[in-house]
């Protein structure tokens, strides 16, 4: 039997999603603090809704920033149908780049690239075209209910971006204020001292920033949030019926769901600590990631998130 | 076989330390693997790619997942890397060794609370073991376990284990460290890792795993005094929300609403309203380590930098513009005299002089020392613009710590040893901002001004 005292120390503590939580909202508070124009990349997939989530909770309900979108028109279609019902709910006021060229001309997967320069064509080109304002964008207005097309824009001095260190090797390794050039590309081994939560929020003009709220967060850890703050996420990472599963979201020629039977996220929290996926890499369902060793780290030095 | 931590244990951040080739990636490679901590798609891929390069398979290369580092075989950043035992989760942080790389060496170290200092048997202690040594005295992080490693190539001879044990005790003694325990190991070959090994039967202690497992986080600040930097505040017109927010992270003590509060160093003061919360049920009380915000019942001006204390806890929280303080240089120019550079402590940013070099480690020229180069430690003092609120890194680590931004880069890092403001200068007393901090005559005189000098006042 616990003794009382205990309990009364458990109650005055924060638990480990708690702390997460904190430390990811001290995160997003100094980045709008520091900058001018900054924005959210949201994927519409678990991690950067999250991140949406915790942006409300720091902001006491208001998302005081746009959200970023890139469409690649290959996204799986419950994926966009979810987005734009979310950001109607939500009030976000939502910016969506996209590679039209590209598509018109047919440089995709499969049709006339292999998968690596098909990410290049329709992520990491709309990405940095869309952040540096010289791309074309779709916005919606939530208080008007509308959507605009606009030419170009005020360039991000920085962007909030979702990424945890437990993905994917290169992405252990950033920084949580990480500075790019003005082509959008990372020096991976030139990375500044980053100390305790003192994070540098000074920059010279031009220099473009992604920042990372999530870098500690498991893939647990984010479905343990999921399940205790009822974050509304999109019906396809869970199986309905069909025994299978999206684990990862991306385009649909590139991403395979898995076998599982989980239903709800305190299924697929079962299925992640005690289940079939314990020892398995959450991206193995994405196949740009073993095309060649190093891949997405090729593609992040580059601009990919 | 895995060992699953249970999904709400305890998790803990630890630094690994040492010399360049001393073995610390293989270490941690080792703890991954031995604990069953890998995802299976991980490992596969790493030993794939060993085969396709025509390499053997080392433990080292499931941390070094950068294309660079495999091309040179040298960890370049500190990776985090998440670990289980059955105790707790571990994000344990690869530190690399090369010494141009001691700015990642600190980024890692700074987030940790626990180290393991990797030494090489053949080599013996090296310039690193001790400046890792010094860097964690530097940092405040006590829990060091030395792991003497290599002991496979010298058929696990106790004697030179004990002659570096009794060296590197030596040394670190003068930074006033104590390792919690020395630990013959050989990472390659998994000895005293996870499991004793019978090629050490010398020696009776615990495993590194087991070392690790009896660590301890940070005793938190929950009972100690209320203080929050403030962090912003808000006012969200949209949506006619009138409100108008203090926000900041909690970083000792816990406040309840009702609680008169004071901030630092304008020494206006004002009663917590209501804790405010999204998504989440009403509260009347935040506790240490919360991103918390509050609304007042007195609409008062305060900005980003100022402190949240409660009034009439006697809180070691002061303001001051004089400080002692332990450095760490990293920048390519030097930490010169006569110059300005930025000091950002708890949400604060202020600027900073060096005053003074008490005390110097790393290459003197001649002898002599008129600056910190990088990579060099130093006991200074530092004089700040204006009064900021602090407190010394033993009283509260947050309020304790800071960076220095000379320009538009980081480059060095120290934590407060010693408020020097009562010896403060004519300039800090001069101000309305000094003397509101002080005593009770100082608030008194204070209250008068702003009553016949109103003008001075207009924020208030």
């Amino acid at each position: 039997m616990r003794r009382p005292e205990e309990t009364e120390k458990e109650r005055r503590a924060l638990t480990r999603l708690d702390k997460l939580e904190s430390q990811s909202i001290f995160i997003i508070r100094e980045a709008y603090k520091s900058f001018k124009n900054i924005g959210m990349l949201w994927s519409i997939g678990k991690d950067s809704t999250v991140l949406l989530w915790l942006a409300k909770k720091a902001f006491f309900g208001h998302v005081p920033f746009e959200l970023i979108h890139i469409d690649t028109n290959y996204k799986i279609p419950e994926m966009i149908a979810y987005r734009d019902s979310l950001a109607k709910e939500l009030k976000l006021r939502l910016v969506v780049g996209q590679n039209k060229k590209a598509l018109a001309e047919k440089r995709t997967f499969p049709d006339g690239l292999d998968r690596i320069s098909c990410c290049k064509e329709l992520k990491t080109i709309p990405l940095r075209q869309t952040l540096d304002g010289s791309g074309n964008r779709r916005v919606y207005d939530p208080n008007r209910d509308v959507w605009e097309e606009l030419e170009t824009a005020e360039p991000y001095n920085a962007v909030i971006v979702g990424v945890r260190s437990d993905e994917e090797g290169s992405r252990s390794k950033e920084r949580v204020f990480s500075s790019r050039d003005e082509k959008n590309e990372w020096d991976a081994s030139a990375q500044p001292p980053e100390l305790w939560n003192l994070y540098k929020t000074e920059f010279a003009p031009k220099t473009h920033v992604r920042v990372h709220p999530l870098l500690d967060w498991t893939e647990l850890n984010i479905w343990e949030y999921i399940a205790r703050e009822k974050i509304p996420t999109i019906s396809i990472y869970y199986n309905q019926g069909n025994g299978k599963r999206y684990r990862s979201l991306g385009c649909y020629p590139c991403t395979n769901p898995v076998d599982s039977e989980a239903r709800n996220p305190q299924e697929i929290i079962r299925e992640l600590i005690s289940g079939k996926f314990r020892n398995i890499a959450e991206r193995s369902g994405r196949a740009q990631d073993i095309d060649g060793g190093g891949t997405l780290e090729t593609l992040r030095k580059e601009g990919y998130m | 076989m895995a060992i699953a931590a249970a999904a709400s244990s305890e998790r803990m951040n630890i630094v690994i330390t040492g010399h360049v080739d001393h073995g610390k990636s293989t270490l941690v490679g080792r703890l991954l693997a031995d604990t069953g901590s890998l995802p299976e798609g991980k490992l596969q891929a790493v030993k794939d790619s060993c085969k396709k390069n025509g390499r053997v398979f080392e433990y080292a290369f499931l941390l070094d997942a950068l294309e660079d580092e495999q091309r040179q075989g040298i960890t370049i950043d500190s990776a985090r890397i998440f670990f289980k035992s059955a105790v707790r989760e571990y994000i344990i942080i690869d530190a690399p060794g090369h010494i141009e790389f001691l700015r990642n060496m600190l980024s890692g170290a700074s987030r940790a609370v626990a180290a393991v200092l990797v030494i090489d048997a053949v080599e013996g202690v090296a310039e690193n073991s001790k400046r890792h040594g010094l860097l964690l005295s530097l940092l405040g992080i006590s829990q060091v376990l030395v792991a003497v490693n290599k002991l496979d190539a010298l058929d696990y001879d106790e004697a030179v284990f004990n002659r570096i044990k009794k060296e590197y005790e030596a040394y670190l003694e003068t930074l006033k460290v104590k390792p919690l325990a020395f630990v013959p190991v050989s990472a390659r070959e998994g000895k005293n890792i996870t499991e004793s090994a019978p090629e050490t039967p010398w020696y009776t202690g615990k495993t590194a795993l087991e070392i690790l497992d009896n660590f301890h986080n940070l005793p938190s600040n929950e009972d100690s005094f209320f203080a929050m930097p403030v962090q912003d505040v808000y006012r969200f017109s949209n949506d006619n929300d009138a409100r108008r927010i203090y926000a900041g992270t909690i970083v000792s003590g816990e406040i309840s609403s009702g609680d008169t509060v004071r901030f630092l160093p304008s020494g206006k003061e004002a009663h917590i309203k209501n804790i405010e919360v999204w998504n989440a049920p009403a509260k009347t009380r935040a506790i240490t380590g919360e991103a918390a915000g509050f609304t007042l019942e007195e609409e008062i001006y305060v900005k980003r930098g100022e402190v949240m204390v409660k009034s009439g806890e006697n809180a070691p929280v002061k303001t001051g513009d004089r400080l002692r303080a332990n450095v760490i240089w990293l920048g390519s120019r030097p930490f010169r005299f006569g110059k300005n550079y930025l000091l950002k402590l708890g949400s604060a940013k202020v600027q900073a002089r060096l005053e003074k070099i008490e005390s110097f480690l790393g290459e003197a020229e001649n002898g002599q020392y008129g600056e910190l180069r990088r990579h060099d430690c130093g006991s200074v003092i530092l004089s700040l613009a204006r009064p900021i609120t602090l407190s010394s890194f033993y009283d509260n680590a947050s309020l304790g710590r800071f960076v220095i931004v000379d320009g538009y880069d980081a480059s060095g890092g120290g934590i407060v040893l010693e408020n020097l403001s009562a010896e403060r200068t004519w300039q800090s007393m001069n101000s309305f901002e000094g003397l509101a901090a002080g005593g009770d005559f100082e608030e008194e005189l204070f209250t008068l001004l702003k009553k016949y000098f109103p003008h001075r006042f207009p924020n208030l």
